[in-house]
């Protein structure tokens, strides 16, 4: 009877260390100063900023985004050329080290999010997951401030 | 012979003296000139496009005043926005100076970008922003005169399957629409503002 209960508790608490286990990759990720500006309509693509801290001691791989927001959410990369001319184009996966931290900022990456399903309106916040090579994911909630807005409280 | 020696120590003598009054002036002009050339700007601010009412636009609808010209297209979500919204701070930063400034967007995706789209994007920074499309060759001509560079490139993933990259500086034009200065995209507009404050009381 005992041995059972023992047997019921390991396996109670199996998932747990899994989840634990889990934890040395994308659990580890900490999303901080997430922003975005507010849209005019859905016609134009948003973008969202973020910095990303790999907060464990193991690489992790950034692979994609998803959000109920936008159809099309990719990572992308706004480059400056020496005669000052900007292109942007996509990303791919994203390798972050343990203690490193990636900065979605505006003149660098940015989260693009094409086809818009609603408006981004000031005031509002959206979901965006972050999608990592290990199966792992982390849902950030997004604030919206203004058309105008330079930074998270700026 | 001694005469001859002598007509000629004379005729030096006046070549020297006519190159020493003569020297300084033409130093003076050239001189002159130099200035002029310092100060002349490299290009002059030259469009006829149409702004985001509608109405038909020169740089002559903004003589006398400062003009802070920036590139782009409405469909960008990164560089444009932010250099939208960093003139606005700029424009605010000018207070009662910001009368004597006019910031202009020029469209470099004119298929997009009609009057009545830019009309729902510009004005949104609140900022006193113009926006300025035209028709494809318009666009060309102007880009050329501003010389700055524009492409059109297809991006699959891009809304319309296109994308547009260009040039991302601030223009700075004088109050006679003379090119004044330039900075680079992501210079913070701090820094501009306390360079345009400073050129505007000069």
């Amino acid at each position: 009877m005992k041995s059972i209960l023992i047997a019921m508790l390991v396996a109670m608490t199996l998932p747990f260390g899994l989840a634990t286990s889990a934890r040395a990759g994308a659990g580890d990720v900490v999303v901080e100063n997430a922003w975005s500006r507010a849209s005019i309509g859905t016609s134009r693509p948003g973008a969202a900023y973020m910095d990303i801290r790999n907060a464990g001691d193991e690489d992790v791989m950034l692979t994609g985004l998803r959000t109920d927001l936008a159809g099309m959410p990719e990572i992308h990369l706004t480059s400056t050329n020496e005669q000052g001319v900007s292109s942007m184009s996509p990303v791919g996966e994203i390798a972050i080290a343990p203690g490193e931290t990636v900065a979605l900022a505006p003149g660098g990456m940015h989260a693009m999010l094409m086809q818009l399903r609603r408006p981004m309106e000031e005031g509002e916040t959206f979901p965006l997951t972050l999608l990592f090579s290990d199966g792992g994911e982390v849902t950030v909630e997004v604030p919206i401030r203004g058309i105008a807005a330079r930074g998270p409280d700026d | 012979m001694t005469l001859t020696l002598f007509r000629k120590a004379l005729w030096a003598l006046a070549g020297v003296a006519a190159l020493a009054l003569v020297w300084p002036l033409l130093w003076a002009d050239y001189r002159a000139d130099r200035a002029r050339a310092e100060r002349e700007p490299a290009f002059q601010a030259d469009f006829e496009l149409t702004d985001h009412r509608g109405m038909f636009r020169t740089q002559e609808d903004f003589a006398g005043r400062w003009m802070l010209v920036f590139f782009g297209f409405a469909n960008c979500p990164d560089v444009c926005p932010t250099t939208l919204s960093e003139v606005a701070t700029i424009m605010e930063g000018l207070g009662n100076d910001a009368e004597q400034v006019q910031p202009l967007f020029i469209s470099i995706d004119p298929e997009r970008d009609t009057p009545s789209a830019l009309a729902d994007f510009v004005p949104r920074f609140e900022a006193g922003i113009i926006g300025l499309t035209g028709t494809p060759d318009q666009i060309a001509t102007t880009s050329q005169t501003f010389k700055i560079f524009y492409e059109r490139f297809e991006e699959a993933s891009a809304p319309d399957g296109y994308t547009m990259s260009h040039s991302s500086q601030l223009f700075l034009f004088g109050p006679e629409a003379g090119y004044v200065a330039s900075w680079a995209y992501n210079t913070p507009a701090e820094e501009i503002l306390a360079d345009l404050r400073e050129r505007i009381a000069q």
